[in-house]
């Protein structure tokens, strides 16, 4: 139990009369990379947010490091350590790379209320300290993020949640919207999270992609969670048949 | 290519390629039109716009046309850093000049003499409850009363009923405008003290004008209040996921308007030695032109005080330049609207070329 990072126990959420998400049970370990993966509407993002908390859950109970949690919102859940990274980049255009690592969470030279002086200064090392562990590569921090690729806005995201210690990372279909090249360089940022240690969640779409990246591979179905497979055990067509619901049935894992 | 900066993770980038302020446009633009007036100065006129040509006087430049440029553009320039503000993190003001007018009213009430020559003061309000040659601390508090309740509720209608700035604010225009008026039942309000109209005595507009500004540009560039104004002007949703208290940001944003609409009140009611319930009739649209012309984004997340400053002279110039050029003041009005929808095309144009290089 003790390196578990997150658990969730009969996880359900409905929207009125719609079964979302029904009993889904869902264990993290730390340092473990995994994948949901399943058709649109299946349930995916749905249990994402439930974590999160930017909607609240029907029932269920979640634990996260190692207690029991109730988060009133996404904000609390980021406090605790949960960093996502939004389908919708959560980026403010005007603002320049360390800005928006720092965004909400300035740090400040003097305590002023909300004309505290910030500490440009150390925000920006922060930041350099920041992309260099994740070796996301920013030509000039100081330009906006107006002015920056697909793939360099991304990197800028995922290197926002990797900054503040957080205890778990989830990205949602991070490379959907990206280049070939710009792909390769959010999965090498993913790679060096793995080798940091870091434990995340990775909704995606990309079948070799989830395979080159992750551990253990999670299938949602219409709601449900119908298979949970090692990535060792499995194989690509075997990961379709659940998804389109050709196989049916919860995989236990083995171990 | 020749020199490059090194960036993060070994690339590296071209440092003469960085893209310059949108306020060195803004400031070229005023330079060309000082110039342009100049030119059609000695052209047509055989006079000059900036520079000295009256025998008696031993200056280089036009000093009184410089001062003119700036005093009658300083007070409206007051309420444009408030506007500014608002712009910058994704709203709009248009109470602002009506805010003005009521301020102006309530403010100069409590500003008024016991006395006018020997006489008890005709248009006294408040000369049977004796307040009357009061400090001059007194009015002032009370115009920044006014301004910061006047902003609260607007903050508040925009942050937490939902309605959109731009009716809000509209609503607020009407009722501070209804409130100007029934504060003195239309009578103007005059004698000030000797130390309330010391505020708007000669250049005072002007040092007000630019303290405020400086004040606020620092404020925009250095404090978590001014990061977040862009950031909620830039990507409201983002900044609200981001933990910040969208909501509290709005509503101070508009308290701050609202104080700066009421100092300018106090300075020009000061200035003028009179309060009428249609002062600032228009002032909110000439504060967002100055904002707009001075390069802050409608949109929301770019611009700045600086930008503002260098509108607001942009605006000034227009207005000597016509006057200087004998043209009837009616002109003034119908170029300054066409400025203003050139300002907005141009901010798309510039927006688009950024957008086709990145």
């Amino acid at each position: 139990m003790s390196d578990i990072v997150l658990k969730t126990e009969n996880l359900t959420k409905y929207y009125g009369g719609v079964h979302a998400l029904e009993s889904a049970n869902f264990e993290l370990r730390k340092g473990e990379h995994v994948a949901i993966m399943g058709d649109n509407g299946a349930g995916k993002s749905t249990f994402v947010r439930q974590i999160t908390a930017v909607e609240q859950r029907t029932s269920g109970k979640i634990w996260f490091d190692g207690k029991e949690v109730n988060f009133a919102g996404p904000i609390a859940a980021r406090e605790a350590g949960i960093e996502t990274v939004f389908q919708n980049l959560a980026l403010a255009d005007d603002l320049d790379v360390p800005s928006n690592l720092f965004l909400g969470r300035e740090k400040v030279l003097f305590n002023l209320g909300p004309f505290s002086i910030l500490d440009r200064k150390f925000m920006r090392k922060a930041t350099e300290a920041a992309l260099i562990r994740t070796a996301v590569k920013i030509p000039n921090l100081s330009n906006t993020i107006r002015h920056m690729s697909g793939g360099q806005r991304q990197c800028v995201a995922i290197a926002r949640t990797a900054t503040f210690a957080s205890k778990l990372i989830i990205m949602d279909e991070p490379t959907a919207a990206l280049g070939v090249q710009e792909t390769m360089q959010v999965e090498n940022i993913i790679r060096t999270l793995k080798a940091n240690g870091e434990p995340l969640i990775l909704i995606s779409h990309n079948m070799r992609q989830v395979f080159d990246l992750v551990d253990r591979i999670v299938v949602f179905r219409r709601g449900r969670i119908v298979a949970n497979l090692r990535k060792q055990d499995t194989d690509g067509n075997d990961i379709v048949s659940y998804i389109t619901g050709a196989k049916t049935g919860e995989a236990e894992l083995a171990a | 290519m020749t020199q490059t900066t090194h960036g993060v993770g070994g690339l590296s980038y071209d440092a003469k390629k960085r893209t310059w302020p949108a306020e060195f446009n803004v400031f070229l633009a005023l330079i060309i039109l000082v110039g342009a007036f100049e030119l059609i100065g000695r052209v047509f006129l055989g006079d000059s716009f900036l520079f000295n040509t009256r025998a008696n006087v031993d200056t280089i430049f036009n000093e009184a046309r410089l001062q003119i440029i700036i005093l009658q553009v300083s007070i409206v320039g007051i309420i444009a850093i408030g506007v500014t503000q608002v712009i910058i993190s994704g709203g709009i003001d248009l109470s602002s000049g009506s805010i003005v007018g009521a301020t102006a009213m309530i403010a100069m009430s409590f500003a008024q003499v016991a006395t006018v020559n020997g006489n008890p003061n005709p248009k006294a309000m408040f000369i049977e409850q004796g307040w009357t040659d009061l400090p001059v601390i007194v009015p002032v508090l009370v115009a920044i009363g006014c301004g910061l309740l006047a902003g609260l509720i607007n903050g508040t209608l925009v942050a937490y009923t939902r309605i959109p700035p731009f009716i809000a604010t509209l609503g607020m225009m009407v009722t501070a405008r209804g409130v100007a008026k029934w504060w003195s039942k239309g009578q103007p309000i005059s004698f000030p003290t000797e130390s309330f109209a010391a505020i708007g005595k000669g250049l005072m507009p002007v040092i007000i004008f630019i303290s405020l500004a400086i004040l606020f540009q620092l404020i925009l560039s250095y404090t978590r209040y001014g990061k977040h104004c862009y950031a909620i002007g830039s990507n409201e949703d983002a900044a609200r996921m981001s933990g910040i208290n969208v909501k509290n940001h709005k509503i101070l944003v508009f308290v701050i308007a609202g104080i700066l609409a009421s100092l300018a009140a106090v300075v020009l009611s000061s200035k003028n030695l009179t309060a009428q319930a249609g002062m600032g009739v228009m002032y909110e649209l000439d504060a967002i032109a100055m904002a707009v012309i001075g390069g802050v984004s409608l949109s929301g997340g770019r611009g700045s005080i600086i930008g503002t400053v260098i509108g607001a002279l942009i605006f000034g110039v227009i207005i000597s330049g016509f006057t200087f050029l004998r043209l009837d003041a009616y002109y003034q009005e119908m170029v300054k609207g066409v400025i203003i929808i050139g300002a907005v095309v141009l901010d798309q144009w510039r927006q688009r070329l950024r957008a086709m290089r990145a």
